[in-house]
């Protein structure tokens, strides 16, 4: 369904801006078929390369009950597989050459680095002592969530966080680790206690509701976050070159192109930083459970 | 007026209100960032990381309320 909303809104921008250009001006010949270019942003069951493409393997559905799922191999499956390998080869490959010896060098202290600043900034100020258990999945998710995103600005290659249901299923891992953060430092007993927030058992049909809605709405938050920041991008490079096309002029190239340029060093920014504030949320959302909202964070590391 | 025309129409003024919102949200967070780093430099680092996730919380709501915008037009 997001797929054809998204088509019917690039024919939506095309048909207003060439409405706005042909006011007065001859009619253009042919509609020009934005879906060529659609097609990159969206799922498909090939992959491009500089040579031709690669039809991927398609799998028969499952039926399971009443659902039917179908786990064929698409383009977006293709680059998670794709980044979750990249980022199991460079972790194993870093954490050996630190265990061999004292000082880490080369690869190491690249993710060494990284590493420190997981722990620092964003482990330890949320979560406290208790947040370092926590830490290897924090990790997975900023840089799982950080190359499929830097994947999107290679040329042929697709961003899979521009898929909903990449960013649904990220969302719900996250919030099953926040309510095992919660569950595993309050005890279940606590834990269901505060979802009747401390009131007048008169108060529980109204309060259980809200509070559990307010437990889905953070995650549900971040998929929409990462979602659409990771399209926006898209979206706005596709009307800017579409501009080309639609004008069908060589003056507007150079404008187009390096407006274009502009947006991808934006995009770039962007990738980095909601892998970070994905992180970060996650992270701030585990600490509430740890620690109780309201509480204060621990200010006492150097800067 | 027919209906996909107010639809089309809505979701323009939809999405210029959306964008006053965040902007005009976004911008007093980054003044109070610049004052209280005005006041204590030493502060600067834990003021920008605090700035950055109120920044990405109003831009989820402002992305969400975008969506519905997109499918207002597109439906």
């Amino acid at each position: 369904m997001l797929a054809d909303t998204l088509k019917h809104a690039a024919e939506a921008v095309s048909d207003t801006v060439r409405a706005a250009v042909s006011h007065g001006a001859p009619e253009q010949s042919e509609k020009f078929e934005f879906s060529h270019l659609l097609a990159h942003m969206r799922n498909s069951s090939e992959i491009e390369f500089p040579g031709g493409h690669f039809e991927l393997p398609h799998i028969p559905p499952l039926h399971l009950g009443g659902l039917t799922l179908d786990l064929s191999i698409t383009k977006h499956v293709f680059f998670m597989l794709l980044s979750a390998l990249i980022l199991v080869l460079v972790a194993v490959y870093a954490a050996r050459k630190n265990r061999r010896s004292r000082v880490p060098t080369g690869l190491g202290n690249l993710v060494e680095i990284f590493v420190i600043f997981m722990r620092d900034e964003i482990a330890l100020p949320t979560m406290g002592k208790a947040g370092l258990r926590y830490l290897p999945y924090l990790l997975s998710t900023f840089f799982f969530i950080l190359i499929m995103n830097l994947f999107g600005l290679v040329p042929y290659g697709a961003t899979s966080t521009s898929n909903v249901s990449v960013t649904a299923a990220l969302a719900f891992i996250a919030f099953v680790m926040i309510q095992v953060a919660a569950i595993r430092a309050q005890g279940v007993k606590h834990y269901v206690a505060h979802l009747t927030g401390g009131l007048h058992w008169m108060f529980w049909p109204i309060m259980i509701p809200v509070e559990v809605l307010g437990l889905f709405t953070k995650p549900f938050a971040l998929c929409m976050r990462l979602f659409a920041n990771m399209n926006g991008g898209h979206i706005v490079l596709l009307a800017l070159i579409g501009l080309i096309f639609l004008f069908r002029s060589l003056i507007i190239a150079p404008v187009s192109v390096l407006f274009s340029v502009g947006i991808s060093a934006l995009e770039l920014f962007v990738a980095l930083l909601q892998a970070y504030i994905f992180t970060i949320l996650t992270a701030l959302f585990m600490g509430f459970g740890i620690h109780g909202e309201g509480h204060e964070e621990e200010t006492d590391h150097a800067h | 007026m027919e209906a996909n025309a107010i639809a089309y129409l809505a979701a323009g003024i939809g999405s210029g209100l959306v964008i006053i919102g965040a902007g005009l949200g976004i911008g007093k967070l980054a003044a109070a960032t610049m004052d209280a780093t005005g006041r204590q430099p030493e502060a600067a680092g834990q003021a920008r990381t605090s700035m950055i996730i109120a920044a990405a919380l109003i831009e989820g709501v402002t992305f969400f309320a975008l969506a519905i915008c997109i499918i207002l037009a597109t439906k």
